[in-house]
């Protein structure tokens, strides 16, 4: 509000303007509803009040009743006036609006129902006094502001007939009450506003700790979807793809070494296609594995993981102790970080051994890659550990590389075991 | 030599068929799937069966679950596990059984045809053939430190020699003499503390315990 200036926040006040209307009709709509709470327990005791210790007793406990099952209409109620006139939404409170009316009476020590019991019988009653002396403000106001058309109506001998100073004081009393009852309307409008969305909707603690929970799961089921996908990708390739490729290898071979009385030259092409179908399906074959091997779903991480140590060309010193199994998009983002990590050494290390340690520590996955080569590797650097990071991040763990220049480099990642 | 094929691709056992049938063997039965595989080997008695190891209904390791069941069942029949990835379980599942008459090779292996047939001849006979990839993962897995004691040389060669070669062969492979891969044998069993044995099954078998840390 620091950047209206003065003179405009004098025009959006003034008596006549639509905000100090609106301000108003919404603080004195307030005022039955903000007393209700009370109405509905005093209700009763209006009807019989009785002096013995039981009856008593019988009549606070349906007082009680009575305004619990009068708490979820005068809610909703409060929640409608202040979208029609404010334009403020209030959330539903899933907890508290649910149901039948008479849910209510089911837990009684839950939070939202007191919230929604203190602005009815604290937070309401307070507003509408507040309603009441704007309503006040605004007819005392009109009142003596018009005493100098009342006075020249009146009879001489009435306290107000020829006394122009008690009018002229009356009126400017008058002129005053009208020019605040607009900024005594905005300031309970306000109030009832914070008021209603603090104690009428959702807790924002309790509501960001459900949209935490919520996108948890959400994450769990992408990070799950993607891993399924991987594995159907790798079953489609497997069963299309890498058939096909296998055949049409055995068959070149076939001809490589059936075949006589071919011209040379179409021999050396037969050859050269021989050679290269197999390159293919190597390099098909390697794709694949790095995707997510059958065997992992199998046999699990440690069968796993020795095809992948025994494919790079150094020496590789491998230790799994996982016992029990993690969850399998767990196992598949550990298979994926050792797969990578080992990518990594072959590519930039420069390292003459690797160590690969895998270890289950209560529920966390400790995966501990370490070589002897040069160091200096720089995760920024947009080497293959940026979406190693990321993979491992997907699933809540933690990622830390510690490689001095002139090595050696351990990677370590931490793996909640179960999502 | 009569064979039974068990693959579930199509176009896979077409070929295979045709390779087989045009150097001589003959396939007794073609099957898709582990099932099929283990009544055609109880009906016609092959000589060897080649097993892809990923087949329906659940396309992880029915092939290899099927051969372990032949072992048992039809221990006169050899088995030739294919597949697109070897796995050290897998064949240590395998060979836990016997090594003699077993084989497990990477499918991409069947298009060097001459050398996919002399494994399976190999293994027809008696003997063993283990993919190299399969070999190597074998021996990254257990004892390193008895192994450590073996030069690169001497590791070139106990590799070849699970692979199921003879010293002939191991000897081909390195280009060097039969009587240099003797003296490698030599010194790798005195290494490893393994007992000489005859044939080169028992010589597997002898690595294979050991990589198993059960010799």
């Amino acid at each position: 509000m620091a950047s209206i200036s003065a003179a405009r926040r004098v025009r959006v006040h003034a008596p006549w303007s639509a905000a100090a209307w609106r301000d108003t009709v919404f603080v004195v709509s307030g005022v039955p509803l903000q007393l209700a709470g009370w109405l509905v327990l005093g209700s009763v005791w209006t009807v019989w009040a009785p002096v013995r210790v039981t009856p008593i007793l019988v009549l606070t406990g349906v007082s009680a009743i009575l305004l619990l099952l009068a708490l979820r209409p005068l809610t909703s109620w409060q929640r409608e006036r202040c979208w029609a006139m404010l334009g403020l939404d209030i959330p539903r409170m899933p907890d508290f609006d649910g149901g039948r009316a008479w849910d209510v009476l089911r837990d009684l020590r839950s939070p939202e129902l007191w919230r929604v019991l203190q602005y009815h019988l604290l937070a309401g009653p307070f507003l509408a006094l507040g309603g009441l002396a704007v309503t006040a403000a605004w007819a005392a106001g009109l009142a003596l502001a018009t005493s100098p058309a009342y006075a020249w109506a009146v009879h001489p001998g009435d306290p107000l007939a020829d006394h122009p100073q008690r009018v002229a004081v009356l009126t400017a009393v008058g002129v005053l009450l009208l020019a605040a009852a607009p900024w005594a309307a905005a300031g309970v409008r306000r109030l009832d506003a914070r008021a209603a969305a603090a104690l009428l909707g959702p807790d924002r603690a309790k509501e960001l700790q459900r949209r935490v929970e919520d996108l948890a799961e959400k994450r769990a089921s992408v990070v799950d979807a993607a891993d399924l996908e991987r594995r159907r990708i790798e079953r489609d390739l497997h069963d299309g793809a890498q058939q096909r490729l296998v055949s049409l290898a055995l068959n070149l071979g076939l001809a490589r070494e059936t075949l006589t009385g071919v011209p040379d030259e179409a021999m050396r092409v037969i050859v050269e296609a021989h050679e290269e179908a197999k390159a293919a399906l190597t390099e098909l074959r390697d794709l694949i594995r790095g995707l997510h091997p059958a065997v992992l779903e199998d046999r699990g991480l440690d069968a796993a993981l020795s095809g992948v140590a025994a494919r790079v060309p150094l020496p590789v010193r491998l230790r799994v102790d996982i016992e029990p199994r993690a969850s399998s998009t767990v196992e598949a983002v550990a298979y994926f970080v050792v797969s990578e990590a080992l990518t990594n050494v072959v590519k930039h290390a420069r390292a003459n051994e690797v160590d690969v340690r895998v270890e289950r520590r209560g529920d966390v996955l400790r995966v501990t890659v370490r070589d002897d080569g040069a160091g200096g590797a720089d995760p920024s650097a947009g080497t293959g550990l940026t979406g190693l990071a990321r993979r491992v991040r997907s699933v809540d763990g933690t990622f830390r590389i510690t490689s001095p220049a002139g090595g050696p480099t351990t990677v370590t990642v931490e793996l909640p075991c179960a999502l | 030599m009569r064979i039974v094929i068990a693959e579930d691709s199509v176009l896979l056992r077409a070929g295979l068929i045709k390779v087989l049938e045009t150097s001589g063997f003959e396939v007794a039965a073609a099957v898709g799937e582990a099932e099929g595989l283990l009544a055609a080997v109880r009906e016609h008695r092959p000589d060897a069966a080649i097993v892809d190891v990923r087949m329906p209904p659940g396309f992880t390791d029915e092939g290899v679950r099927a051969a372990l069941v032949m072992r048992r069942e039809t221990p006169g029949t050899a088995v030739l596990l294919l597949s697109q990835y070897v796995e050290e379980r897998y064949a240590a599942d395998l060979l836990s059984t016997s090594t003699s008459g077993v084989g497990y090779l990477l499918k991409d292996r069947v298009a060097d045809v001459s050398a996919f047939l002399d494994a399976l001849r190999r293994v027809a006979s008696g003997g063993t053939a283990l993919d190299p990839e399969v070999v190597s993962q074998l021996l990254l897995r257990r004892h390193r430190d008895p192994l450590d004691r073996l030069t690169p040389r001497e590791k070139e060669v106990l590799a070849l020699m699970a692979e199921g070669r003879s010293n002939a062969g191991i000897a081909a492979a390195l280009v060097v003499s039969e009587s240099a891969v003797a003296k490698h044998i030599n010194s790798i069993f005195a290494k490893l503390d393994l007992p000489h044995a005859e044939g080169d099954h028992r010589r597997v078998l002898a690595v294979l315990r050991f990589l198993d840390g059960e010799g």
